[in-house]
């Protein structure tokens, strides 16, 4: 823990026991958080977006055949199933040191695991709309579209953003193998025992989970409410 | 065939395409039959409908009305037997011919299959989808976005049964009478021949009851449809339709006029006398509406 001081806890950076003596980095700490939190946000999206192509087919209940249906929850699992950190240590491998391989690795794992969930929440709706569009000469994939999609996408969004507060940690953690964000000087400073920089890069990413799932609690209600 | 006339089209196309009025005759169902395991849901159906009939079956539960019906929508396959139509084998139909045919027969189902979540509007266009081709059906899939043209279509459908204000409303927000002339609407997009109603009224009021009942007279004679529809009420029968046929155990056990069916037919048919029929439907039909009414996502 910092010792911090309350007679000098506004004091200047120069000020021993104040916040901006504890936070002396705050400029370049925060850049990376926030390079952290672009990681995370782009790997939800690229996750969600390929979790849902992949969840109508992963779904019992839609009828997508003997052999996409398996092929589509077997691929689901294996994606979600290989730790992140795994996948970001064969992403630098291959394509190097830096954030790519961390939003890769991440939205891999997104993939697997809102897939999973999506198809579950997909599986749960009534198929009276389904029938009602198959009876109209609506395609499997318009389906899907009209009949189920309305229906699942308040808990797929759900879904998702919880998933974003995760990846904003996944995103912090992963940076230890070299894939980007934050974690690079998290592991640095843990590396050198420099606590009272430990406590103030946690604290800082615990601030930012904050803000996310304030914002996500906004997103979620304006898209719930728009979509009619 | 101009999408902006409205409605009107659709007699027309039922009217001029020799394919469906021909000699051939415009369905046919020849020995159709449906086994679930041991059972046999539909055993040997025989059946034609000349163009421009109203149809009525009935029956008690369990006697294959539903699954008649879905097996000519192809829903559901049938097991053995053959639906003809125009002198195509339907059952035959795979892919794109398929959802065309399925275009052409409309279905109405017991608990209306709108789309809650949607507006009432968009679950009008849902008629659309099987006439939209290439890039257009893409952009339809991707960006939901249909053309003036049908939403124009879809508006004056509604307002042919007095929802046009109800178009911008989610259908969860309806009432039972008008989700299924919403559904029924729906059917008139995919400007059909045929509509099958499963079931319209079974879960409705008294009241709206008739308003969906005369909506499908209405369908039947002002645009020439053949509707067949499944009831278990005699009485709105033969009030609505030009010809009733009963099943029991999965057999056609009559075909005639309304006036043919007389209350000992009734009783020699289903070992029931009329009241204890129509009770015996108000009794499921209470049972029915028991349950929450409908599934909110």
């Amino acid at each position: 823990m910092p010792g911090l001081r309350w007679d000098a806890l506004l004091g200047g950076v120069e000020t021993e026991g104040s916040l901006a003596f504890w936070m002396y980095r705050l400029d370049s700490w925060g850049w990376l958080l926030f390079e952290t939190a672009n990681m995370a946000a782009l790997a939800t999206l690229m996750g969600a977006g390929a979790a849902l192509l992949m969840a109508f087919p992963a779904a019992r209940n839609l009828g997508a055949g003997r052999v996409v249906n398996p092929l589509a929850r077997r691929l689901l699992e294996a994606m979600r199933t290989v730790p992140e950190i795994v996948y970001a240590l064969i992403f630098v491998w291959a394509f190097g040191v830096g954030a790519l391989a961390g939003i890769l690795a991440i939205a891999v794992h997104t993939a697997g695991a809102c897939g999973k969930l999506f198809a579950e929440s997909i599986e749960n709706t009534g198929l009276g709309a389904w029938d009602g569009v198959r009876s109209a000469g609506g395609s499997w994939a318009q389906a899907c579209r009209f009949a189920v999609l309305p229906q699942v996408a308040p808990s797929l969004l759900s879904y998702a953003l919880l998933r974003f507060e995760i990846n904003l940690r996944s995103a912090s953690v992963i940076g230890f193998v070299g894939a980007g964000g934050i974690g690079e000087e998290l592991y640095k400073v843990i590396a050198f025992n420099y606590y009272e920089e430990i406590s103030a890069i946690l604290l800082l990413i615990i601030l930012a989970v904050f803000a996310i799932d304030l914002l996500s609690e906004r997103l979620r209600h304006r898209v719930i409410g728009a979509m009619r | 065939m101009g999408l902006t006339a409205g409605l009107r089209p659709v007699a027309a196309l039922a009217q001029d395409d020799a394919a469906w009025t021909g000699a051939r005759g415009m369905l046919e169902l020849q020995g159709l039959t449906r086994r679930f395991g041991a059972t046999v849901a539909v055993d040997h159906v025989d059946l034609e409908v000349p163009a421009g009939q109203m149809v009525g079956i009935i029956g008690r539960s369990g006697a294959g009305k539903s699954t008649l019906l879905r097996m000519i929508n192809r829903l559901q396959e049938p097991s053995g037997g053959r639906i003809l139509s125009g002198g195509r084998d339907v059952t035959a139909l795979q892919g794109r011919a398929l959802r065309e045919w399925r275009r052409d027969c409309a279905m109405v189902f017991q608990q209306f299959n709108l789309v809650q979540r949607l507006d009432v509007l968009t679950n009008v266009l849902i008629g659309r989808l099987a006439w939209q081709r290439g890039w257009r059906a893409a952009m339809v899939l991707v960006g939901g976005r249909f053309t003036a043209e049908e939403r124009a279509m879809a508006l004056a459908a509604l307002d042919r049964f007095g929802l046009a204000e109800t178009a911008l409303q989610r259908a969860e927000t309806l009432s039972g009478g008008q989700q299924q002339r919403v559904a029924l609407c729906r059917a008139l997009l995919q400007q059909p021949r045929l509509v099958l109603a499963d079931e319209p009224i079974a879960s409705l009021d008294p009241r709206n009851a008739q308003l969906v009942m005369d909506a499908l007279r209405d369908v039947n004679q002002r645009d020439g449809l053949s509707v067949l529809v499944n009831l278990h009420h005699l009485d709105t029968a033969r009030e609505y339709c030009d010809r009733i046929v009963a099943m029991q155990a999965g057999k056609i056990v009559f075909d005639g006029t309304p006036a043919a069916l007389t209350a000992e037919r009734v009783r020699s048919i289903y070992g029931i006398t009329e009241q204890e029929f129509a009770a015996e439907a108000e009794a499921r039909r209470a049972a029915e509406r028991a349950p929450a009414p409908l599934a909110v996502a």
